[in-house]
């Protein structure tokens, strides 16, 4: 390493300036990384001791966390497998119901931000951002807000789910509205279709399967989300979770850490093998 | 000018709208057959998630008071005040908020350096260890499939309330998320400068270093600054569950029907979002910007 080096240092110096920088960049070309780099290390390391991470509590926690795993294993159900079982398919209803109602109130929403739909720009920009906002409330905000609305339970779950799936669906929506050809909509209007005609004849036929797939996607993910609502009330498996975790009852924590997963990637594969079915025949 | 279009013999032009319309009812059939499933998985499942018309009509009032209790009373006559009253608690949210985004940085400053290393040992191209590679793929499943805020609870009884178990949660969390993506990056890195970095005798980091990392990088920043953005909605909840951030506030606001509180920390919470959102996009075209030149 060292002798190549030095070598074409050698040669380098030889060339003169001009070339001579073009080989070995000067200090300044490291400032901009460099400087980025520090702020962020600095910005890291005020962090972690602001919250206090420290050896001895870092190790002792392990240390805890290794015996609660310990306690985790073999993992039993202590004869409520068939009320986690209950819980783990409201779950998934709630998921179901939450993802559709989302994607159907979301359509006419997305019209509203679509460029190609909505002409007036103030009304497409507004709606965007709006759609953005309530993308930033996360699911379980949601869910403890329709707990007070509608009370304990699953249907606030479902509640939760729709509305914060609404403007997420929205959004990729109106990208889609976006993407599509104007032919088909031309053409509509040519034989005298109205505007409503234009959507449902040129627009719809080519997004539907960009929705389909993403209503796909949107279930796989609040299949997730709805395993944690529960921890506020708002039905499925969460509660169990959180009161089982709360109770040190581990084993049956480990049991339904073990059920999510399962149910999570059969929903992951039949929803990639639908997709693929979908996307696959039209496109 | 006038073109006759030939008309089919008749037979043919029957079988070839018999064939059409033998296609347009195997079609609907499909159609109808899917939403027949469909709907009847939603029956099943309204039946599960007790989805009651009933309740659901008796709560659209009490849904239409609770937002419009959110709207606090701001008057243009006493403007100052009123905001004043609204926000009487902006410096211990600002702080709350602050700390979220620390929780939601730190968390993901672990997760990208754990998750980028394991995303090497991860790829299948890169890695000759079929087990190994298998392993961690299940591993980092695993880190993503476990929802954070499940990590949270356990970790909160393992290293006792605070933004440190939420941090772990999250750093947990991403390691499985970023994993996965960086190790489909890697997958289809180019293998030319690893065999060049390896021809000199270099072990499997420096060749991972050298020939993979310079090649994927601007890559592995966007996703991370992605999952960033991600992370800090993950962040606000970690209260919810005691583990840190603006969520413990926004808890007790909501149980305790605060309203004007509620919707004072939400919008504080949506424009963090918000705005981190516009940054981070600005700064992944800015990088794909450099790459592209």
């Amino acid at each position: 390493m060292a002798g190549i080096r030095s070598v074409l240092l050698d040669r380098a110096r030889r060339l003169g300036p001009e070339r001579q920088k073009l080989i070995r960049p000067g200090w300044q070309r490291h400032l901009l990384p460099g400087g980025v780099a520090f702020v962020m290390l600095a910005l890291f390391v005020y962090a972690l001791d602001r919250f206090g991470f420290g050896f001895a509590r870092i190790w002792n926690g392990l240390e805890r966390l290794g015996f609660i795993i310990g306690f985790m294993l073999p993992p039993d159900p202590k004869g409520n497998l068939p009320a986690f079982a209950w819980a783990l398919g409201e779950t998934v209803a709630i998921a179901l119901l939450g993802t559709l109602i989302g994607a159907i109130l979301a359509f006419p929403l997305s019209l509203l931000a679509a460029r190609n739909v909505m002409t007036n720009r103030i009304v497409q920009f507004m709606s965007r951002r709006l759609f953005d906002g309530v993308r930033g409330i996360d699911t379980l905000i949601w869910a403890l807000i329709y707990v007070n609305v509608v009370g304990l339970g699953p249907f606030a779950g479902v509640l939760a789910i729709a509305s914060s799936d609404m403007a997420g669906f929205a959004k990729v929506y109106s990208e889609a509205i976006e993407a599509t050809e104007r032919n088909a909509s031309e053409g509509v209007r040519s034989t005298g279709g109205r505007r409503w005609d234009e959507i449902a004849f040129g627009l719809l036929p080519q997004v539907m399967p960009v929705l389909i797939s993403q209503v796909l996607y949107f279930f796989e993910s609040n299949t997730r989300s709805a395993t944690i609502i529960g921890i506020v009330g708002a039905g499925g498996i969460g509660l169990f979770l959180s009161d089982t975790i709360r109770t040190g009852e581990w084993q049956q924590v480990s049991v339904l850490i073990l059920m999510i997963l399962v149910v999570v990637s059969v929903i992951d594969f039949v929803s990639a093998r639908l997709r693929f079915a979908i996307i696959g025949k039209r496109g | 000018m006038k073109a006759r279009i030939p008309l089919l013999a008749p037979e043919r032009a029957a079988a070839v709208r018999g064939a059409y319309a033998e296609a347009q009812r195997a079609k609907r059939l499909r159609t109808l057959g899917g939403g027949a499933i469909l709907l009847v998985l939603c029956l099943v499942a309204a039946f599960m998630a007790e989805v009651s018309p009933v309740r659901f009509a008796e709560g659209i009032p009490r849904f239409l008071n609770y937002f419009s209790n959110l709207v606090p009373t701001l008057s243009l006559a006493n403007f100052r005040a009123d905001m004043a009253e609204w926000y009487w608690g902006i410096n211990r949210w600002t702080r709350l908020l602050l700390d979220t985004i620390l929780i939601a940085y730190t968390g993901t400053i672990i997760g990208t350096l754990v998750g980028g290393y394991l995303s090497f040992v991860a790829a299948g191209t890169l890695n000759g260890s079929k087990w190994l590679v298998f392993a961690t793929r299940r591993l980092l499943e695993f880190c993503r499939t476990v929802p954070e805020i499940v990590f949270a609870l356990v970790f909160i009884v393992a290293f006792g309330l605070g933004p440190l178990p939420g941090v772990m949660a999250i750093a947990l969390h991403t390691i499985g998320a970023l994993g996965k993506l960086f190790s489909e990056v890697n997958e289809n890195a180019s293998l030319k400068p690893v065999e060049g970095v390896l021809s000199t005798g270099a072990g499997w980091h420096a060749a991972m270093i050298f020939g993979v990392l310079p090649q994927v990088l601007p890559n592995f920043v966007s996703y991370a600054l992605l999952r960033f953005e991600v992370n800090i909605r993950g962040a606000a909840v970690m209260g919810f569950v005691g583990a840190g951030g603006i969520g413990q506030e926004l808890v007790t606001a909501i149980r305790q029907f605060y309203y004007s509180d509620i919707s004072a920390i939400l919008i504080m919470i949506i424009a963090t979002v918000m705005i981190v959102d516009i940054l981070t996009e600005r700064l992944r075209h800015a990088i794909q910007g450099r790459e592209g030149q």
